[in-house]
């Protein structure tokens, strides 16, 4: 078991590694000029952009200019712009361009906002979706499994976005019968400003993302309680409850862990719709806004961070893969 | 088995029977029609005896047996008819109701210990639950009783096996551990669907032996349903042949299987393979296919595989179904056959085919050693 955690950690740096690669080699070989972005448009002249190009680092070699990266993100490097310096210590993901802060400090005071929208709207999802696929493997052809069924395809037929964007137009802006949304710490502000500023998202993104995991744990469900098995736990004289609950979800509950992993990686790497449409200051509006401005060390660092998330994320799925089925043997 | 597989059907009149099948009738509608699956089926069973039920796939013999243990999805199933467990009616009983009796007076074993058995539980904690499940005790005392019960059916190092999943089981031991999850709460029925198809040879020997062991032990009734003959020569006291969703031929285990009546009966004898005969004797399988039960044949349903349907004068077999009727022998045979004088035409024509000698087992085949048996 141990031996087989760092055997994953080790290949999940080397995906990092690549990954870091790529988005290094996007940096320099791209299309756009990042020193550009900040030679303002009507006095830029070529003495002045090869002065902004030396000052971050461009003119030095490609390969010099990674090991620095790399030797950053183990020890630190601090970043001298003229006569100021910007202090950057271990993992240093580069020094912003544009705001002249510490990449890895700045997200970091981002992430707590992207976590409360993914971990409220990926408790919703699971709860109401699993629910549903429950009930209606249960009632299997019954007019309320095609109600569930029909809803679920329905809704899953609309895009997030568009759902994010009306149900922030009707139930905030024309309305006015949900609270303004945004970020507030539950710590410093207090749980219920928390909840108040996340609570449509975390229903939007909840009811939207439901759907999928209603339809998927109902085919899983419905395979479930047609096993063997499930048909000796009736033969025990188990109630019905029990047969559902404890013998045909532990097996059927295995695949939607493996979708959820994902998905729930995905939403901490940044949900950009919902944070731009609710103004939450989270990781997915910080990549945004440095995708707009070329501020490459930003967008390298929430590159960096989603692949970690979702590297991490599927080591945790097989982890609990072998909690749940002891036949998986991790080794 | 003892020599007690020798007496009639009709046994004790103050022996009641535990189990009362009563003109079953079990019929599923489909996308396709409406499929009856087990037709007007009559039988009893007391304790401490075994009924072997024989017959094809789709002859409905575990239909019959399911709709006992009230198996069937309640929405989707019609049964009529009535069957009586130790003198309850449970046609038409409640789910609540029946859970009742589910695991406690009935138990059952399946076919396929490796499906059958919970893969991500232990063979402890399912056992446990079993008990559990009928009587009020501690999560440790009925860990206690699953470790007993283990050791009962030979598992060996039954307390610390007790806690091994299912698949660090061998399948006899599978088999073994299914056992002792239907004995737990001592049943005083206990129905076996095809419960060696899935082991080893060496293996369903050992099996059998177990389940006669315990039936001595415990004085239930065992329903053991099979295809194979040989299981029900070892193992049953009466047979049920069932074709087509009905019941063809009924009687005595070694009375049928030496004077049985009825051709579909003669088919199955004559279709098992045997080890002492010469490599060259060929087996003679039943032509054609089992019937659709969706639309089945009118009269006899066996009539367009019947080798003998000519022997029957004009087209009787194909538009009158036979009668369930005592034959030639006595009153505790019964077949569903227009055949006049089946016994002349077996012997005659059937017999000198037939490779195995099937009587069922003497005394001899009990004696195997204990220490053999794993």
């Amino acid at each position: 078991m141990f031996g087989y955690i760092v055997r994953r950690i080790i290949s999940g740096v080397l995906v990092l590694l690549v990954v870091s690669i790529a988005t290094f080699a996007l940096f320099f070989y791209g299309p756009a000029n990042p020193a550009l972005a900040y030679c303002p448009e009507t006095r830029c002249t070529p003495q002045r952009l090869e002065q902004i190009t030396t000052s971050l680092g461009l003119d030095r070699p490609v390969l010099a200019q990674y090991g620095e990266y790399m030797k950053g993100i183990v020890a630190g490097n601090d970043f001298h712009a003229g006569s100021i310096t910007i202090p950057c210590s271990a993992p240093c993901l580069g020094v912003s361009f544009k705001q002249r802060v510490d990449v890895a400090d700045y997200l970091a005071s981002r992430f707590p906002a992207t976590l409360s929208v993914a971990v409220g709207a990926a408790s919703l999802f699971l709860t109401i979706g699993v629910l549903m696929g429950i009930l209606a493997a249960r009632v299997r052809g019954s007019t309320t499994d095609r109600l569930i069924v029909g809803a679920s395809l329905l809704i899953n037929a609309i895009p997030v976005y568009l759902l994010l964007l009306l149900s922030y137009l009707l139930f905030i802006s024309q309305w006015g019968i949900m609270p303004e949304s945004g970020y507030h710490s539950p710590f410093t502000d207090g749980p219920l400003a928390w909840v108040k500023g996340m609570l449509l998202a975390w229903i939007v993104i909840g009811i939207s993302s439901s759907t999928a995991y209603a339809r998927f744990s109902r085919g899983s469900m419905i395979e479930a309680l047609n096993e063997d098995y499930v048909r000796t736990a009736r033969a025990k004289g188990l109630t019905e409850r029990r047969v559902t609950l404890k013998h045909a979800l532990r097996s059927a509950i295995v695949p939607v862990v493996t979708i959820f992993g994902l998905d729930f990686a995905t939403l901490l790497a940044g949900t950009v719709f919902t944070e731009r449409i609710f103004d939450i200051q989270g990781i997915g509006l910080t990549a945004l806004n440095a995708i707009r401005g070329k501020d490459l060390p930003m967008v390298a660092a929430t590159v960096l961070i989603a692949a970690t998330f979702v590297v991490v994320a599927n080591l945790v799925v097989d982890l609990v893969y072998s909690l749940i089925d002891p036949r998986v043997r991790l080794s | 088995m003892t020599q007690t597989s020798t007496t009639t059907a009709d046994t004790g009149a103050g022996n009641a029977p535990y189990l009362v099948v009563d003109d079953l009738t079990v019929r599923f509608p489909t996308a396709d029609g409406l499929v009856q699956a087990v037709s007007n089926l009559s039988y009893t069973l007391e304790q401490g005896r075994t009924l072997g039920i024989v017959g094809e796939s789709g002859s409905g013999k575990s239909v019959s047996s399911m709709a006992v243990m009230g198996l069937h999805d309640y929405k989707r199933t019609q049964m009529s008819g009535s069957i009586r467990v130790g003198g309850k009616e449970i046609v038409g009983l409640s789910n609540d109701k029946m859970k009742e009796i589910r695991g406690a007076d009935v138990a059952m074993i399946f076919q396929d210990p490796l499906t059958s058995l919970h893969p991500f539980y232990s063979i402890g904690a399912q056992i446990s639950e079993a008990y559990r499940a009928h009587n009020d005790v501690s999560k440790s005392a009925a860990r206690t009783k699953a470790i007993e019960m283990l050791d009962r059916v030979g598992i060996p190092q039954a307390r610390s096996r007790v806690d091994d999943f299912p698949h660090q089981f061998s399948g006899g031991m599978r088999q073994r551990a299914m056992i002792a999850m239907s004995l737990v709460n001592d049943p005083k029925l206990l129905i076996a669907d095809e419960p060696t198809t899935a082991l080893d040879v060496t293996v369903q020997a050992q099996i059998l032996d177990l389940l006669q062991d315990l039936q001595r032990d415990f004085n239930s009734a065992i329903i053991i349903i099979t295809h194979d003959l040989g299981v029900v020569a070892e193992m049953a006291d009466e047979v049920l042949v069932m074709y087509g969703g009905r019941c063809v031929e009924h009687g005595p285990t070694k009375e049928l299987l030496t004077h049985p009546e009825m051709p579909y009966t003669w088919g199955l004898l004559s279709s098992v393979p045997d080890v002492d005969s010469d490599t060259s004797a060929r087996l003679i399988p039943i032509p054609g296919n089992p019937p659709s039960l969706l639309d089945p044949p009118a009269g006899c349903a066996f009539n367009p595989r019947c080798a003998h349907k000519d022997k029957v004068p004009g087209d009787l077999c194909a538009t009158e179904l036979p009668e369930l009727l005592p034959g030639a022998r006595g009153a505790g045979h019964l077949k569903r056959c227009h055949l006049a004088n089946p016994d002349q035409i077996y012997e005659r024509e059937v017999l000198p085919e037939i490779p195995l000698d099937l009587t069922p087992a003497t005394d001899d085949a009990d004696t195997i050693a204990p220490e053999n048996r794993d």
